[in-house]
């Protein structure tokens, strides 16, 4: 099943271009890493899945339905963002209480990571006094908190200590063998390696390669993700010079 | 429960505890006593703390409400992530902040007078009238804090217009009302500044108190030329209006720009 179509989607925010005609499709059960440089329009399509920003043009569809459409859909959807937030004098269990109360006493909870990352003690501090790393923690704990079809992770293990990291893979994995689609967006490309079933590399607002880590291999010649990736933004800078 | 419901029992609970909330309840608490015993009773304490309602309750709303809405960014990309609509975000927003904005104001305003009620009866009227336009200048200003940040992308210009539009409100609109009194002083000049007030919800505030506590002549051209020009029923009225609509219009398009703009 398809989880997320994008045709020909584009985005400008004033003069600057960020999504130029980005087609791609994502199916479930895989874990599919979106690379890119800085200012790429990472952020941007992820917030366009999210509903968070209408593109200008084109057609997306995620979990069946038009983002700037319908709401619906994030019932199956779980979000990691980047920076994790929360209203600073809420506690983590006031902010758990409230994502349970806005997704309504039908859906299913997960706790498993609230458990296994030890959160109990922390959540009864406000979420100001809980450190970086307990904030992330709490952010994979909620991503994951309402079996998502399709969960959507910007930089996600960023700030985790290298055991919470093991967990968060473990999860994950164990959540792709469950049937989800998993989009990661990550400058950690040793661990895109090590998870991401196919990688989306995301350049100056076009999708430049979108395949399994092996074509990526014979495409550019390099086995790590890391090489083959700086092989194809050397390519291109190359052809934008010609140009 | 609706979505909105949901968002403003958080909120609330949130900024219920939030320092600078619990700050304004203080200072208005600690003057509202202090004015109590200086004036040794509640009506003098009640005059006296026109004008701290007056300028506070713009100011607080108008600055802590832009804040607070530039602050919240991640928490409303948490929530719009979630099933959850636009317009139940934006409803909860504005409840959940305008709420415990008129709350520390009449907490503030009103324990003190609690406190002494042993001492003799209550002013109930004038306090009520108080506390009625001060809740209904936070709810006014708070509107017109969330159009500011929600047109302005950057926090340090929408803190300034912020700033601007009180200090516009407050202190450079009576010297324009003064400099037209003074400008044209031949001519009829009732209507020019009734319509004048209308267009500044602090005035509008100001307005409300002095007709109730006939002290127009104390404060200000603008709260005269309504009563000698409306009576004092219609005058309230139609203040009371003005300042619905100014809460009202500010909602409609801030909620109309949040629906449509990149978050």
């Amino acid at each position: 099943m398809t989880v997320i179509e994008a045709r020909g989607l584009r985005k400008r925010f004033g003069r600057l271009e960020v999504l130029r005609g980005v087609d791609f499709a994502m199916p479930s059960g895989r874990i599919t890493g979106l690379i890119g440089p800085n200012a790429a329009g990472k952020t941007t399509l992820i917030k366009c899945l999210l509903g968070l920003v209408r593109p200008d043009a084109g057609e997306l569809r995620v979990l069946g339905e038009t983002p700037s459409d319908g709401v619906a859909y994030r019932a199956r959807l779980g979000y990691m963002p980047q920076a994790a937030r929360f209203p600073e004098n809420l506690t983590g269990r006031e902010v758990l209480a409230l994502l349970r109360d806005l997704r309504g006493p039908d859906a299913e909870v997960d706790d498993e990571l609230v458990e296994r990352f030890r959160l109990g003690p922390e959540l009864a501090k406000p979420v100001r006094a809980l450190s970086g790393g307990t904030r992330q923690k709490l952010s994979a704990a909620l991503a994951f908190l309402f079996r998502p079809t399709l969960l959507i992770l910007d930089e996600p293990t960023a700030g985790l200590d290298p055991l919470a990291s093991g967990i968060f893979k473990e999860k994950l994995l164990q959540a792709r063998e469950a049937g989800t689609a998993v989009l990661i967006a990550s400058h950690t490309l040793s661990e895109l390696e090590e998870l991401a079933d196919e990688v989306v590399f995301l350049h100056e607002g076009l999708v430049r390669f979108h395949g399994s880590q092996q074509r990526l291999a014979q495409a550019t010649g390099f086995l790590r993700l890391e090489r083959a990736i700086a092989a194809m933004m050397g390519e291109r800078t190359m052809t934008g010079g010609a140009a | 429960m609706s979505a909105a419901r949901k968002i403003v029992r958080y909120q609330l609970r949130d900024i219920a505890r939030n320092r600078w909330v619990l700050a304004y309840a203080a200072v208005l608490l600690v003057l509202t006593e202090a004015f109590y015993r200086l004036g040794g009773d509640g009506a003098r304490a009640l005059l006296s703390l026109l004008n701290v309602v007056l300028i506070l309750v713009p100011l607080v709303a108008l600055t802590f409400g832009t804040l607070y809405l530039y602050h919240a960014r991640e928490f409303i990309e948490l929530v719009l992530a979630q099933p959850v609509g636009r317009g139940a975000m934006f409803a909860g927003l504005y409840i959940g902040l305008a709420l415990p904005l008129a709350g520390g104001l009449a907490g503030g305003v009103g324990l003190p007078f609690l406190f002494h009620l042993a001492d003799g009866p209550l002013p109930w009227r004038p306090l009520l009238v108080l506390l009625g336009t001060g809740v209904l200048l936070t709810l006014a200003f708070t509107a017109i804090a969330f159009v500011i940040a929600l047109r302005f992308e950057d926090r340090a210009k929408g803190f300034g217009t912020a700033l601007l539009v009180w200090l516009a409100c407050a202190v450079v609109y009576d010297g324009l009302v003064l400099l037209v009194t003074v400008t044209f002083p031949d001519y009829p000049l009732e209507t020019p500044l009734l319509l004048l007030t209308l267009l500044n919800p602090l005035d509008l505030g100001r307005v409300l108190l002095l007709l109730h506590f006939e002290v127009a002549a104390l404060m200000g051209y603008t709260g005269a030329v309504f009563q000698r020009f409306l009576g004092t029923a219609l005058g309230m009225a139609l203040a009371v209006a003005a300042l619905l609509a100014w809460t009202g219009v500010p909602l409609a398009l801030g909620a109309r720009r949040f629906q449509r703009r990149d978050l």
